[in-house]
């Protein structure tokens, strides 16, 4: 339960960052933090205790391992946030040549 | 699983770090410093696989993100309505606690997972697939779908990044390219 309520200050920490910073690169940080808190939840939800990895041996059951489910899902998912960050920072660069600067507010040449 | 708390503590320290320091460079290091203690923290969870690969895109992230900070301008911009950010941030992050509190309720207690899904993989993984390692065994067999759905996002990831940072058009004929590359 504790864990748990680390993992989510974790993601607090990013979602913060993600609203208040006014920095582009800042911003991809938090999103990169935010993802692994979510991450790292997953896989304490399939924790066991004394559980050894999901890797069968003869002297393995169900019972002594951890749940095998959420570390697969997380494998791709951590996989798709490395393409997610390197699409959301050659966004970033192109920004910086078109306009200058990494913040936020002044990119308004497009306001009408 | 004292060592747990530890690396959890370390995280959040490097964390905090990472959003509040002015340098660029700084804070891009110190998310290395969060990736690199939850692939240790993925190791004491038993899960080998998940630490590997944490390790190798954390080192990628690292390289894409410097290559994105050098040469760029610092970050020193406090003007502006400081206070109405601030608070509007904070009340986010309350918001989602208390939602945040009555969903951690729910969840299984820690240490005790459900496995009412993983059972069958479990039973079946040596029978139908021939791999010992169940995370490969449903990866790569039985959720194999989902690996190509993952390919393919990162082919278009791929492809969207070249097609954003290509600086120079199809040339017309006779037309001199000049090269402005940094």
């Amino acid at each position: 339960m504790a864990l748990y309520l680390l993992c989510i200050a974790l993601f607090t920490i990013g979602l913060y960052g993600i609203l208040r910073k006014r920095n582009i690169i800042k911003i991809v940080i938090s999103m990169m933090i935010a993802e692994y808190a979510i991450n790292l939840m997953f896989v304490l939800v399939g924790y066991r205790y004394e559980g050894r990895s999901p890797i069968l041996s003869p002297d393995q059951e169900i019972l002594n391992m951890v749940d095998p489910l959420p570390q697969a899902i997380v494998l791709t998912a951590i996989v798709i946030g490395l393409a997610v960050t390197a699409m959301t920072v050659a966004i970033a660069i192109r920004i910086y040549e078109k306009y200058g600067t990494f913040d936020v507010t002044k990119i308004n040449r497009l306001r009408g | 699983m004292v060592i747990m708390y530890v690396l959890l503590a370390m995280m959040i320290i490097a964390a905090i770090a990472a959003i509040e320091m002015e340098d660029l460079i700084s804070s891009v290091i110190a998310v290395g410093a969060v990736g690199l203690v939850l692939s240790i923290a993925f190791l004491v969870l038993k899960v080998p696989d998940l630490a590997i690969t944490q390790l190798v895109v954390e080192i990628l992230c690292l390289i894409i993100l410097i290559r994105a900070t050098l040469k760029r301008d610092l970050p020193f911009s406090a003007s502006g309505r400081w206070f109405l950010n601030t608070f509007i941030a904070v009340a986010f992050v309350v918001i989602f606690l208390i939602f945040a509190y009555y969903s951690v309720k729910d969840l299984p207690t820690f240490g005790y997972p459900v496995m009412k899904v993983a059972k069958f993989y479990v039973d079946s993984a040596l029978l139908k697939t021939g791999a010992t390692n169940i995370v490969a065994a449903v990866i790569l067999d039985f959720r194999a779908y989902d690996t190509l759905g993952e390919a393919t996002i990162l082919f278009t990831a791929v492809i969207g990044v070249m097609a954003v940072m290509r600086r120079i058009g199809r040339k017309k004929i006779g037309e001199k390219i000049e090269d402005e590359n940094e």
